[in-house]
């Protein structure tokens, strides 16, 4: 029987064949913890491990990206506790100004197509982008991780899911993303590993698949993969000095336990309705509804290339008065491309808010968050109640979030 | 939890039903632990924000007691990766988790803490009620309703892992294997 995606990559860090229900022991290439679970991380690993070293302090590092800058004392301190502990551990701190941690592993060139990557974030599951296997653990498992660099794992089914048609001009990358929700759920991927596929999916670069391969969190996925193609493969081995990674394909006679087709042709910008990342509707039938909060980033979102949409939108326009529109870059680089692109004079311009590197558009809302009755439009992974504020909040792509920013509605780009 | 763990759990249940007794699912980790608590670390302060975000449960905290068991439907836990959406519950005593099906990492943390978790595909369909009795057997992956006339769903066996680990008391208790 030929193997999946996941199984190879698993059987390649268990040093044996695996198969979809085997639970296995399997080496973890990068072990690493943000700010939210890192003091409990360091908690755990003192009182268990005490006087004793991580396993491979190169493979091992903190990211702090959800209360960044700390603005609150117990997080200052939890910061703290972990740089105390890794200045002890002689570990690498990718402190406040990096940006969010998984987008920092792939920029460092540290998560490699085939590799294993765990962190104490559920999205550390957009290294599918990149063929890769992160995964978001709790604190004990990632102390664990720490001391022994391996971990028990069930090795996951996998489902197809293939993306079959001609988007319309106006889908990007999100709007594909919740195409596939609509079809798939929040639990239509529970417990399995997704491999995604299609010209469709071919088609995307670095931040479309990342965008993609985010989401499988929200599909109730482990992971969702995406076959690295050229430009993958050479981003990587740019950024890592030429070491590149493994390619694994699927076998032809690999065993899938669900083959989903998700017909996108001609599909046009989507949206998330309040509550439910899944609950997708297109823009049309909701357009309309006032809208006074904007935010553009997130680990779905916060790629140059997001931004770049958006400003395409906002250039030369100014945000309907009453709207408040904040944004944030996943990284410290991406803030520097968009800097020297001229993006940031575009926001500011447009009236926006332009914020800084992280997660503070979601985790801790220090990018804002909505009150009571409060509409807001954000490129953002999770619309659960209460995840941004008590108001109501549609995910949709950065070129629809920028429009709904400039009409004061929710509006896709094209009727702008 | 250093002494010998117990495979045979019998307890109250708290079965996680809306106001019209329509099962929850999808509840996600910032409705059981919101993120405005993320900052604690002692496990002991976790408990009073359990359910806290969770519309007609915010209540639970007061209402359970120690060694009472949580009935719950689809996709429990989806959401973050947060150790306190578990922990939460080990504070106030909850002694077992039994649901319809859990978030992957939930499922995971769940199972490294040591706090018995299980699968019983149709639980939420069936007659349980808040109150009622149950009786868990780990060992045997088995449930059974105290009062005779109930009849419940089997549950997906407990795997040999989840098993070390629990009667290890936690996953740090047990060795990487190969």
């Amino acid at each position: 029987m030929g193997k999946t995606i996941i199984e190879k990559i698993i059987g390649a860090h268990a040093g044996r064949d695996v198969a979809a229900g085997e639970i296995v022991w399997m080496g973890l290439d990068v072990r690493s913890a943000r700010d939210f679970g890192g003091a409990n991380v360091v908690k755990n690993f003192q009182r268990e491990y005490p006087g004793q070293e991580v396993h491979d302090r190169g493979a091992t590092f903190f990211t702090f990206d959800c209360n960044a800058p700390a603005n609150t004392i117990p997080y200052a301190n939890n910061q703290q506790v972990c740089r105390d502990f890794a200045a002890a551990q002689k570990v690498r701190v990718f402190d406040v100004d990096a940006g969010i941690g998984s987008h920092v592993l792939i920029e460092q060139g540290l998560c490699l197509p085939g590799g294993t990557v765990v962190g104490t974030d559920s999205h550390m599951n957009i290294l599918g982008a990149v063929g890769a296997f992160g995964q978001g653990m709790g604190d004990q498992d990632i102390a664990y991780g720490f001391r022994w660099g391996r971990t028990w794992f069930e090795v996951p089914p996998t489902m197809k899911v293939r993306l079959v048609g001609r988007p319309g001009e106006l889908a990007s990358a999100k709007d594909l993303t919740l195409a596939v929700l609509r079809v798939l759920g929040s639990r239509g991927g529970l417990g399995r590993a997704i491999e995604f596929s299609g010209a469709a999916v071919d088609a995307l670069d670095l931040a479309g698949r990342i965008t993609l391969a985010s989401m499988a969190t929200e599909m109730g996925a482990i992971i969702g993969l995406i076959v690295p193609d050229e430009r993958i493969e050479a981003y990587c081995r740019d950024r890592s000095g030429a070491k590149g990674g493994a390619m694994h394909h699927a076998d032809a006679d690999a065993a899938y336990v669900e083959d989903v087709e998700v017909d996108v042709e001609g599909l046009g910008p989507m949206t998330a309705r309040p509550g439910s990342p899944a609950d997708v509707v297109p823009v049309s039938e909701a357009a309309g509804r006032p809208v006074q909060s904007v935010f553009l980033g997130s680990c779905t979102n916060g790629r140059f290339e997001d931004f770049q949409a958006a400003a395409e939108v906002l250039r030369g326009r100014r945000i309907k008065e009453g709207v408040m529109m904040r944004l944030g870059p996943a990284t410290r680089e991406v803030y520097g491309s968009m800097l020297e692109a001229g993006l940031v004079e575009v926001f500011f311009k447009a009236g926006a808010v332009v914020s800084h590197q992280g997660c503070g558009g979601c985790a801790s809302g220090q990018l804002g968050m909505t009150g009571r009755g409060e509409v807001q439009v954000s490129t953002s992974n999770r619309n659960f109640k209460g995840k941004q504020g008590d108001g109501d909040t549609y995910l949709a792509s950065p070129a629809t979030a920028a429009a709904s920013a400039v009409a004061g509605c929710l509006t896709a780009a094209g009727d702008l | 939890m250093e002494q010998e763990r117990k495979t045979l759990l019998v307890g109250r249940v708290h079965v996680v039903r809306d106001a019209a007794g329509k099962s929850i699912d999808n509840i996600d980790t910032d409705m059981i632990f919101h993120n405005a608590h993320l900052a604690i670390t002692e496990i002991e302060k976790m408990g009073e924000h359990s359910f806290g975000n969770l519309d007609g449960w915010e209540e639970f905290p007061s209402q359970v007691q120690p060694g009472d068991i949580l009935v719950v439907g689809h996709n429990f836990g989806a959401g973050s990766s947060r150790q306190q959406a578990v922990d939460c519950f080990r504070a106030l005593g909850v002694v077992a988790i039994v649901g319809e099906s859990f978030g992957a990492i939930y499922l995971r943390n769940a199972i490294n803490s040591g706090m018995p978790i299980i699968t019983v595909p149709g639980i939420m369909d069936s007659a349980l009620k808040d109150g009622d009795r149950v009786r868990l057997d780990l060992e045997k992956s088995t449930l059974e309703a105290e009062s005779g006339d109930l009849v419940l769903p089997d549950p997906k066996p407990f795997s040999g892992v989840q098993l070390d680990i629990y009667e290890a008391g936690s996953l740090f208790a047990v060795q990487p294997g190969a």
